[in-house]
């Protein structure tokens, strides 16, 4: 029996990258659950929590809780804002019971694919060299594990090949790539030089912003190297 | 107000009331019990730290202390229960110009920790002051077996904080250039083990 | 100047330090090497988690009843002929100690490596009193002889390599060996003669302290060269500054702590050396004995019920040793003595957020020294806390309260992606180039997407898919 699904989108996807959730939607549906897209959703208030505007923040995490309370599964295509559903919003919501509720029942793609869904090979197809990076909200604050590799592995004709040092952050970090644009960089570069190494066509992660801040440093030095969502590589079919 | 009160005044005024003290969960390893052969993993550390390590049965102790002190002037505690040929006592305590012109001190230990390789002295009667252990450049210390324990929480446990303890675990070192480790520093650049084991193999450096 | 605070922001002072390519390589190297040491040794400890969580609720409890314990160590160590002294802050530590120092007719005194001490400046009140503080920790030393200032707080001199190291000794260490290669060996060898004849002739030493049991009133230091041991054994007078966080209280406490500490921060099962002593023990080690309990900015940071956490750290380093951002700018830049994640959110609480509003910015928060943290102090939650207190730039605030208001209901975010798609117009060939300031920090090293042509919610709508 299918699932109903509550799509979270995030507004990063919804606005800037809608074939990220578009590539969820498609994944989930596939595997033969009903994916339903709450309207009234806007963004967990990640940003305004973690650059210390608590007072608007309360308000987008208290319109997220609203928005998300009536469904039984909440996906969302991020490991950072699913990690801040989870571990920030009841720290500053106005209804914590309410806010931890919610959490409770919002995954990330990938855990909710491997832990909820119990699936590993979600039917896809991808003949390309692939890189993983582990965004640092996946690894260290929803602990995701390996759950990205193995779907990635159970892809049939990638080509998957380890990303050196992979676990240093990418220097994204929200505002921290605005306020402190040269540690960022520099980070980065580091993120980059590794990835290039691999010689991987596609460097691929959970999170639509650290990709953005690696893809554009990718982009403009030229690398070749394009990056790609983790759900549009498991949406891909022949 | 005395800056006592003021402070004091102060944390209560920063902790309220009434504050909650969590329980300390206390459920980490004391015994050690995934250790099954302490002599030999102390052997290990220890040479992991660059100590030297000899083994020996109870009965050639005298004898292999004299062997691996022979032709240097040797420091002993004032109330020692060993000594080796010529050795000098302090006693009375030798001024540090003295200690720094010996070649070796010897010494007992209070106990000791096969899981870190660590030898604890609490300045008892067979190993003497601190300054004894401290100045001259090589210390030999004869670790008994009934002297060893696995764990650390053990090893803790069996001393008197109320004593002068000095944990040592290896001759000085630092890693302060690059982060590499470089032995010998200000402490006795080498630390020379004896283990004293009545069921071991008895003799040879290992 | 003050040791808690430098006198540019984070990102400028950072700015400075990634051009520097010698320091990046040193910095690099170095924690690598020690990251690597650290995962090695923690890996072997089977019940390494359940040490974390002990090691974090003494510290919790401690803090409970801190003025308890305080109390209980001040009688347990006058019990047994030490002398305890309260310093609300640097300027009564600093005149403490100087007087101490006096009174001994001392005009030299040997330290042991202490954050406590550095962090109230103590070397420049002796010398302002005449009174010559030499240190002896190899790192500390280095630091001292090129004029420079310590980078972490474990290894103060982790910035320079071994020739940088040699070219110090050279130019400042009288009656050095003029052939003195780069070799590390080499080079401790120099500083022990160099020291030698100072440690058996100095009258007064003072030190830090790594933990003081109240039960017992045992303090405890704990190191590698045997500096420490010289210095807490050889003068005739000791004079310990601690910070009044450093209590533990029971002697079986540090049984957990000498686990979690020297794994942490040098990579090794144990150090070297560490010494306890309680009081005086007549015939063995300094007759006089000397600890000085200082607040400066502790009670206040124990007042934040979410940021006092950050008195539970035990100075391991490993949170500087996995940060990326430390990595990459090393110590200097955060202005503090504490660098790294635990000076980002020591630093702004000691000296209050204003002092250092820009540190609790200097993460990604991605979450490393958190994981590796042996007390598991949660650092990225406190630098959020803390970023809420800290001031916001005028622009910055706009525009957040700006995306607040179009975040806060689906009608403005349609807007707001309205306007976002106008963005489509700077593109070109898909992507933007350059954006007019602030953006420009973004532009200035990546290329940003242009936004798609439809956002999703248009394409759900047009799909006609549930809502
Ligand atoms: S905060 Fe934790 S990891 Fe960092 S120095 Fe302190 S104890 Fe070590």
């Amino acid at each position: 029996m299918g699932m109903r699904i509550a799509l979270f989108a995030t507004c990063l996807a919804d606005a800037m990258f809608p074939e990220v959730a578009i590539a969820t939607v498609t994944v989930l549906e596939r595997l033969g659950h009903e994916v339903v897209f709450p309207r009234g959703q806007t963004c967990c208030g990640q940003m305004h929590i973690n650059t210390g505007y608590q007072r608007q923040a309360r308000k987008l995490v208290g319109h997220h809780v609203d928005v998300f309370e009536p469904y039984d599964a909440i996906v969302a295509p991020s490991g950072s804002c699913v990690g801040s559903v989870r571990h920030q919003h009841a720290a500053i919501a106005r209804d914590p019971v309410l806010a931890e509720r919610v959490a409770a029942k919002t995954w990330e793609l990938s855990e909710f694919l491997v832990d909820v869904l119990g699936v590993v090979d979600v039917g896809a197809s991808f003949p390309h060299r692939v890189t993983y990076h582990p965004t640092c909200h996946s690894l260290r604050m929803l602990r995701v594990g390996d759950k990205p590799l193995r779907l990635l592995r159970a892809v049939r004709g990638i080509e998957l090949v380890e990303l050196p040092a992979a676990d240093q952050c990418c220097g994204f970090g929200g505002t921290f790539a605005l306020k402190n644009a040269d540690t960022s960089a520099a980070m980065l570069a580091d993120k980059m030089r590794h990835i290039v190494q691999t010689d991987a066509e596609v460097v691929t992660a959970g999170d639509s912003s650290c990709l953005m801040h690696i893809g554009g440093g990718l982009s403009r030095a030229g690398t070749g190297v394009r990056t790609l969502h983790l759900a549009q590589i498991l949406a891909s079919t022949l | 107000m005395s800056a006592r009160d003021e402070i004091l005044g102060r944390i209560r005024g920063a902790v309220g009331p009434a504050p909650a003290v969590p329980p300390v969960p206390r459920d980490y390893d004391v015994s050690g019990g995934h250790i099954t052969e302490p002599m030999e993993l102390l052997a290990d550390r220890l040479r992991d730290y660059a100590a030297t390590v000899f083994t020996c049965a109870p009965a050639d102790l005298d004898e292999r202390l004299a062997d691996i002190t022979r032709g240097w002037r040797v420091a002993v505690p004032a109330q020692a229960r060993f000594a080796v040929p010529g050795a000098v006592r302090d006693d009375p305590p030798l001024p540090y110009s003295d200690l720094d012109a010996v070649d070796a001190v010897l010494t007992g230990c209070a106990a000791a920790c096969a899981d870190t390789g660590t030898i604890a002295l609490d300045a008892g009667p067979d190993q003497g002051r601190r300054a004894l252990t401290l100045i001259p450049d090589r210390h030999v210390c004869v670790v008994h077996a009934d002297q060893v324990v696995r764990s650390v929480p053990e090893l803790v446990r069996r001393l008197d904080p109320h004593r002068p303890l000095t944990f040592i675990s290896g001759p000085s070192a630092t890693s302060d250039i690059e982060l590499n480790r470089v032995e010998g520093v200000h402490g006795p650049r080498s630390l020379i083990v004896v283990l004293v084991d009545p069921v071991g193999s008895g003799s040879g450096r290992r | 100047m003050n040791p808690l605070h430098g006198i540019e922001p984070f990102p400028v002072a950072a700015r400075k330090a990634l051009a520097d390519k010698q320091l990046r390589r040193n910095l690099g190297h170095a924690t690598a090497t020690i990251r690597d040491k650290r995962a090695r040794v923690v890996a072997e400890v089977p019940d390494w988690e359940e040490l974390r969580r002990a090691g974090e609720a003494i510290k919790a409890a401690t803090m409970a009843r801190l003025d308890e314990h305080l109390i209980e160590l001040e009688k347990q160590v006058t019990a047994r002929g030490g002398r305890v002294h309260w310093a609300r802050d640097a300027a009564e530590a600093n005149r403490i100690v100087t007087e101490l120092v006096q009174a001994t007719g001392a005009r030299e005194v040997v330290k042991v490596k202490s954050m406590a001490t550095q962090e109230i400046g103590l070397n420049e009140a002796l010398e302002a009193a005449g009174i010559a503080a030499v240190e002896t920790d190899l790192a500390e030393l280095i630091v001292q002889l090129g004029h420079d200032r310590p980078s972490h707080i474990l290894v103060p001199a982790i910035h320079r390599n071994r020739t940088e190291i040699r070219d110090i000794f050279l130019r400042e260490m009288s009656g050095v060996d003029p052939d003195l290669t780069d070799d590390p060996r080499q080079l401790a060898m120099a500083a022990r003669a160099h020291l030698r004849a100072k440690f058996l002739t100095a009258k007064v030493a003072v030190s830090g302290a790594n933990f003081a049991v109240a039960e017992t009133g045992t303090i405890a230091v704990v190191e590698s060269e045997g500096n420490g041991r010289m210095c807490l054994t050889l003068p005739e007078t000791l004079i310990t500054v601690m910070g009044i966080e450093k209590v533990v209280p029971q002697w079986t406490d540090l049984e957990v702590f000498l686990q979690l500490l020297p794994r942490s921060s040098t990579g090794e099962r144990m150090n070297p050396y560490t010494s306890t002593w309680t009081g005086v023990t007549p015939g063995d080690g300094p007759q006089e004995f000397h600890l000085v309990l200082l607040d400066n900015g502790r009670t206040s940071v124990l007042a934040d019920e979410v940021g006092r956490s950050a008195l539970h750290c035990i100075r391991c380093s490993a949170c500087l040793n996995v940060c990326p951002v430390y990595e990459r700018t090393g110590g200097h830049a955060y202005g503090s003595v504490y660098p790294g994640p635990i000076g980002a959110i020591l630093s702004p609480q000691l000296t209050g957020i204003k002092n250092n509003a820009s540190l609790p910015y200097a993460s990604t928060l991605c979450g490393a020294c958190y994981d590796v943290c042996p007390v598991r102090i949660d650092i990225p939650t406190i630098l959020v806390h803390l970023r809420a207190q800290a001031p916001a730039p005028a622009a910055e605030a706009v525009a957040m309260a700006g995306v607040a208001w179009a975040m806060a209901g689906p009608r403005r975010f349609r807007f707001a992606e309205f306007l976002l798609r106008l963005g489509r117009l700077l593109g070109r060939r898909g992507r933007i180039r350059r954006l007019p300031p602030p953006l420009s920090a973004w532009t200035a090293s990546r290329d940003l997407p242009v936004p798609a042509a439809q956002t999703f919610r248009q394409w759900w709508r047009s799909a006609r898919r549930p809502q």
